[in-house]
């Protein structure tokens, strides 16, 4: 009887989750909607027409281009940094253990904590002192140090299922140490890595604060979809691009979220 | 007789922990060695000394006449049994089996092949294409037996392998481990907490304690002659008699060991060692009933078949012991 009736949640509460979820997401259909809109100086509701050629239109402006494969590119190199060297990290602080190693973790993490505007101040006026002119480089760095931490924090959890047996039997057998993270490690810790790696990329991709204050001229997505809202011409333009990161980014953080669910049986017992 | 393995006065320290301390040892080639201690005795420690996990402290390390110092463990021609079995849940059983050979770059038919043969030799023949999460612990345990035994080790190494197995089936794989040994002519070197185990198993055992070894010799000598009070304890519950009762008995050592199955509850017959006191305790064993007797403050345990019967608590009775079970002790 009583689970019987638990099983139905009361009408109140199903509104409120149904307002709750509709709230979140409603607005991202607008941004769909307002890619085949007809008018291109404000976002008037209802749009007055549907139409598709700004796909068209956004196809050829080199200005799309351009901030895109930058985009790409910084966190393509971001991400890659991050997949080395927070999984050196992460298997330092799991595996061993040596003075500090709870600071270490922690200042690991710290970056993502920190509010993008401290990063970003902190980055620049280093970059200043160090008389570091700003480029693609200086974003590539600004991004790789929270993408370490969303790289780090998938590998940590994930070595520290890894019994340290394993790896000695691993060397028992045979296995050098290079061998033994290859045949062993790796695939332990690998749908971490790419879950870790998926994120990490998706970070970079739509990152603004840290951007502003470590890019020097060049524009990256983001930044570019921010410089064009304030345009009041080919809006629609924006909406066309977003819609397209959206789909082109929801596909693998929905193939990161199921790599990661399925961990538990690939990690699974060491006996 | 070949020295398989040969401690030289080896010390491993852990900061002020002396996990292993100044131990002498030396196995023979096709030994059957058992290294027995409670845990925290060092016995692990030596194993991870032999396979190349720990480096000694101080002391020196030979494998087969060769300095071990410094050898990781991938080149060592010593394989592991781990007691969590360690093997690698990603791989199929066949794959676990023939990952030493892998590293070593046999070719793949000819490991498979080796595999195979192995997983027969553990009877889990078939069982290749199976993942360890499906097998039980004592089919894992097989599988770890054999993913050592295929590289053809020079001397294996057991770390309390029967520990997490049921009694049924730990007696039996004691048995198989055995004539698996004698067939194979492999050095076994075997860690274990249980002296049952290393009793009926071994060829000489080692008893370890605070990191030293206590005593080292066969099982009947371990057994039937412990040299301290510890081994005395550890090895099948001795009695230890106290100086006093040593005096009274006329021995001049001031402490001996008496197996209380050695123990009559009787009248001394001629030339027999007798004392009297109260029962103050009795439990039924099934093929025993251990009965412990007050001999003024000293506590003696008497093994009496079952058969016999049981002198109420508290009365008055008369122990007795031939003086050549009366075995005297260092004080340690």
């Amino acid at each position: 009887m009583r689970s019987d009736k638990s099983n139905h949640a009361p009408l109140g509460l199903k509104i409120a989750a149904a307002a709750g979820l509709a709230f979140m997401h409603l607005p991202i259909l607008l941004i769909f909607l307002y890619a085949f809109t007809t008018e291109e100086k404000t976002y008037q509701f209802p749009p007055p027409g549907l139409t598709t050629q700004w796909f068209a239109v956004a196809w050829s402006r080199p200005d799309v281009w351009a901030a895109l494969t930058l985009s790409v590119k910084v966190a393509a190199i971001a991400t890659a940094a991050a997949l080395v060297l927070g999984t050196l990290c992460a298997a330092a602080v799991s595996q061993t253990r040596f003075f500090g190693r709870e600071t270490v973790s922690l200042l690991v993490i710290l970056p993502i904590a920190l509010p993008g505007i401290i990063t970003g101040i902190a980055l620049r006026s280093a970059f200043s002192m160090a008389d570091i002119p700003f480029s693609f480089w200086t974003i590539v760095l600004g991004h790789a140090t929270f993408c370490i931490v969303v790289v780090y924090n998938n590998a940590v959890a994930r070595f520290r299922r890894i019994s340290g047996s394993l790896i000695e039997a691993s060397m028992d057998l045979g296995a050098d140490g290079f061998q033994t993270f290859r045949y062993v490690i790796l695939p332990n810790i690998g749908t971490a890595l790419l879950a870790g790696g998926m994120l990490a990329f998706a970070l970079s991709f739509d990152e603004v604060i840290v951007t502003t204050f470590t890019a020097g001229q060049q524009s990256t997505l983001p930044i570019w979809m921010l410089e064009e809202l304030i345009r009041p011409r080919q809006r629609p333009v924006t909406n066309v691009v977003a819609m397209i990161v959206v789909i082109g980014t929801f596909l693998p953080i929905l193939g990161a979220y199921y790599l990661t669910r399925d961990g538990d049986q690939i990690a699974g017992a060491g006996k | 007789m070949t020295t398989a393995v040969l401690f030289d006065n080896v010390s491993r320290h852990f900061g002020a922990v002396r996990a292993v301390d100044s131990v002498n040892l030396s196995i023979v080639e096709g030994e059957f060695f058992a290294m027995l201690g409670p845990s925290g005795s060092g016995k692990t420690t030596c194993l991870r000394l032999m396979a190349g996990f720990e480096q000694p402290t101080t002391g020196h390390i030979e494998i087969f006449g060769e300095t071990a110092e410094g050898v990781p463990p991938y080149r060592r021609s010593v394989n592991t049994v781990f007691q969590d079995y360690a093997l690698f849940s990603h791989l199929s059983i066949l794959d676990n089996v023939a990952y030493g050979l892998m590293v070593k770059g046999i070719g793949r038919e000819e490991r498979r092949k080796a595999a195979e043969d192995a997983l027969a030799m553990v009877k889990l023949p078939g069982y290749g294409a199976r993942r360890p999460g499906q097998l039980s612990g004592g089919q894992r345990q097989r599988v770890a037996l054999a993913r050592a035994l295929v590289n053809k080790p020079k001397v294996l190494l057991l770390d309390e392998p029967l520990g997490a197995l049921d009694l049924k089936l730990r007696e039996q794989m004691q048995e198989e481990l055995k004539s698996l040994q004698k067939s194979l002519g492999i050095t076994f070197v075997f860690v274990t907490h249980d002296q049952g185990e290393a009793l009926s198993m071994a060829d000489r055992i080692a008893v370890f304690n605070e990191g030293r070894i206590q005593q080292l010799g066969r099982p009947e000598e371990v057994y039937n002659q412990p040299k301290t009070r510890f081994v005395a304890d550890f090895v099948g519950s001795s009695n230890v008699l106290s100086a006093k009762l040593c005096q009274r008995l006329g021995l001049k050592s001031s402490f001996a060991s008496l197996r209380p199955e050695s123990v009559a509850i009787a009248p001394a017959a001629d030339g027999a060692l007798s004392l009297s006191g109260i029962v103050a305790g009795r439990s039924f064993l099934g093929a025993t009933n251990r009965i412990v007797v007050d001999v003024d403050g000293n506590r003696i345990a008497v093994a009496s078949p079952a058969a016999q019967n049981v002198p109420a608590m508290g009365s008055p009775v008369t122990i007795s012991f031939a003086a050549r079970d009366l075995h005297p002790m260092e004080d340690a």
